[in-house]
């Protein structure tokens, strides 16, 4: 018999993703994948997943789902509000985020709108059943390939589970929400440095930057002061263009090339977001305010070093928690202990 | 010019030959991207993902987590000073294309008028001209096939098009090439081919490579739609459009 998760209501912007199609650049082809691949690590790790199988990410607000399975452990990262129904009649029951969760037949699950990000994800245990195309689930819309017939998530479509029914297990919940820094962005200068004029780089790495609505998947144009060209000028004989590139046309204004990116470009670039910054980088909303720190390769190297160390630490560090409905008992022994010390 | 390693963040570096589109500084392109290629299958290159050939440049990504620039650059410095062998075509390549029908040259007569030359000649030039794919991008499986000969080279549109239809064949430049979707284009439009550049149904979705010899093969209309319909029912023999370098 075959398990479904259905899509009884489509989120704004929900497509499969995975860590993206790697391997195959040299075609053409955007490696699109998770805009925040910490996301999508530690909701793998909260539904039982030991490697980043594709999850749906979320964009704006959610989907609502029903399990026509004997049963599917699911779990969500974000700061979303999750609503599982039962019964017709039974009212709602509000859901906590950021741990694992037991759903069984007939039961919905409802996801709000997200808040202070672009983007949550949801995993199940087992992933998804869909073929991968060129070696990943990850959707890429411009195109039409991977995920659900290329595109985002529509009423009506039937996720197929790879696992018929969830293993034997507590939940699990994360211990505290993860870290993923503050202040400036930090960034490598190049590969076209030599494009930017000395007031250029001042007002690239002086000044505040605004996340701007014409943020995607593909990228993120920011708006403050224009960066000013040296006389090599904006345009160069395209080359390859890394996770995090920002590209500055003629306008003057940057833009910070995301999942979504093309493979090759034409515009020069004056910086990279260096990788552990980009997750911190792609959850920012229109409004958002940035600066730009420049920092050698050798220490962004350090820095994606130091944040895998946490994120390794943070999964090892999952807690169990309460299932839904069910009893927790370490939880009742601690509530007895307060009790104990009040009553004393 | 000497060769440059130039910073990608930490995820990437580009190494580049030169900063204009020519075949000799292309070659050495490909040449690395094919050496790194084998190095990898042989196991060495720990750490390297994918390499992204530009026309002057190749992009080398990595996993930070499983190596440095530090490490990483000697060794790519090693097999570029170890000599790089200009890699031979890895195929040629025949692609059918109609330039009969009005509908699929929209801008035969003015690349005439613009030459000096009849539509005829620039057909004739067209498929007379010896191409290879320097790199794909923009686009899943857009090729920039460099090679046009130098008579039909012109600036792009001015006012590109808002939808150039798929597998458009246009030139601007010393390039032609073969639009894989429905997009916005802004190349002079000579022909059509009855071939898909990108088709997810294939074994291998993208048609072309970096490195391939092209040329055109003229096809009449009645040519085009019945490779069209074997293209569209999935029946088309494509090792057909393989030929043998002369």
């Amino acid at each position: 018999m075959t398990a479904h998760l259905i899509v009884e209501r489509a989120g704004l912007l929900d497509t499969l993703q995975d860590r993206g199609r790697i391997g195959f650049q040299a075609l053409g082809m955007p490696t699109a994948g998770a805009m925040d691949r910490i996301a999508l690590r530690l909701v793998n790790a909260l539904a039982g997943n030991t490697e980043d199988l594709a999850a749906i990410e979320i964009g704006v607000m959610g989907p609502t789902l029903r399990v026509e399975a004997d049963g599917v452990r699911l779990a969500v990262v974000g700061l979303v509000a999750l609503e599982l129904m039962g019964a017709p009649e039974a009212p709602p029951k509000p859901l906590e985020a950021n741990r694992s969760h037991l759903l069984r037949r007939g039961q919905r699950l409802r996801v709000g709108m997200v808040e202070g990000a672009r983007t949550a994800y949801l995993a199940v245990e087992g992933g998804f059943a869909v073929a991968p195309f060129m070696g990943s689930l990850a959707t890429y819309t411009r195109a039409g390939i991977g995920g659900v017939e290329g595109r985002k998530l529509q009423d009506g479509d039937m996720l197929p589970l790879a696992q018929a029914a969830a293993r034997e297990r507590e939940e699990r919940k994360l211990g505290a929400p993860f870290d993923y820094g503050s202040g400036p962005i930090r960034v490598v200068p190049g590969p076209q440095a030599d494009h930017f004029s000395d007031a250029g780089h001042a007002a690239f790495l002086g000044s505040d930057y605004v996340v701007s609505k014409e943020a995607d998947r593909m990228g993120i144009r920011f708006e403050g002061p224009a960066i000013a060209h040296s006389e090599k000028g904006p345009d160069i004989v395209s080359d390859g263009i890394a996770p995090g590139a920002i590209q500055v046309p003629g306008a003057g204004l940057p833009i910070v090339l995301l999942a979504d990116r093309q493979t090759v470009g034409g515009y020069a670039k004056i910086a990279t977001v260096i990788s552990a910054d980009l997750p911190r980088l792609g959850r920012m909303l229109p409004g958002h305010k940035v600066r730009f720190m420049a920092v050698t390769v050798a220490e962004a190297e350090a820095l994606r070093r130091e944040q895998d160390r946490r994120l390794a630490q943070a999964i090892a560090g999952l807690q169990p928690a309460m299932p839904e409905g069910g009893i927790d008992l370490s939880a009742l022994y601690e509530r007895n202990l307060i009790d104990g010390v009040v009553w004393a | 010019m000497s060769i440059r390693y130039l910073d990608c963040g930490d995820t990437a570096f580009s190494v580049e030959f030169g900063t204009t589109i020519a075949p000799e500084i292309n070659a050495r392109v490909m040449g690395l991207h094919a050496r790194i290629a084998a190095e990898r299958a042989a196991g060495r290159l720990a750490g390297v993902v994918e390499t992204i050939p530009s026309m002057r440049a190749l992009m080398v990504c990595y996993d930070p987590a499983a190596a440095t620039r530090a490490e990483l650059q000697p060794a790519i410095e090693a097999l570029v000073s170890g000599g790089l062998e200009a890699a031979a075509p890895t195929r040629a390549m025949a692609i059918p294309c109609c330039y009969d029908d009005p509908e699929f040259a929209p801008d035969l007569a003015e690349v005439a008028q613009r030459t000096g030359l009849s539509g005829e000649d620039v057909i004739a030039r067209h498929l007379a001209s010896d191409f290879h794919v320097y790199v794909l991008g923009f686009m899943p499986g857009l090729a920039y096939i460099v090679g046009l000969e130098a008579s039909l080279e012109l600036p792009r549109r001015s006012q590109p098009r808002v939808r150039v239809p798929r597998s458009s064949v246009g030139i601007a430049m010393n390039m032609t090439t073969i639009y894989p979707f429905d997009s916005p284009g802004g190349w002079h439009l000579l022909g059509r081919t009855p071939l898909r550049m990108f088709d997810q149904r294939r074994a291998q979705p993208v048609l072309l490579a970096p490195g391939d010899a092209v040329r055109f093969r003229r096809v009449s209309r009645a040519e085009y739609d019945a490779i069209a319909a074997q293209v569209d029912d999935g029946t088309m023999d494509w090792s057909t459009l393989e030929v043998r370098p002369s």
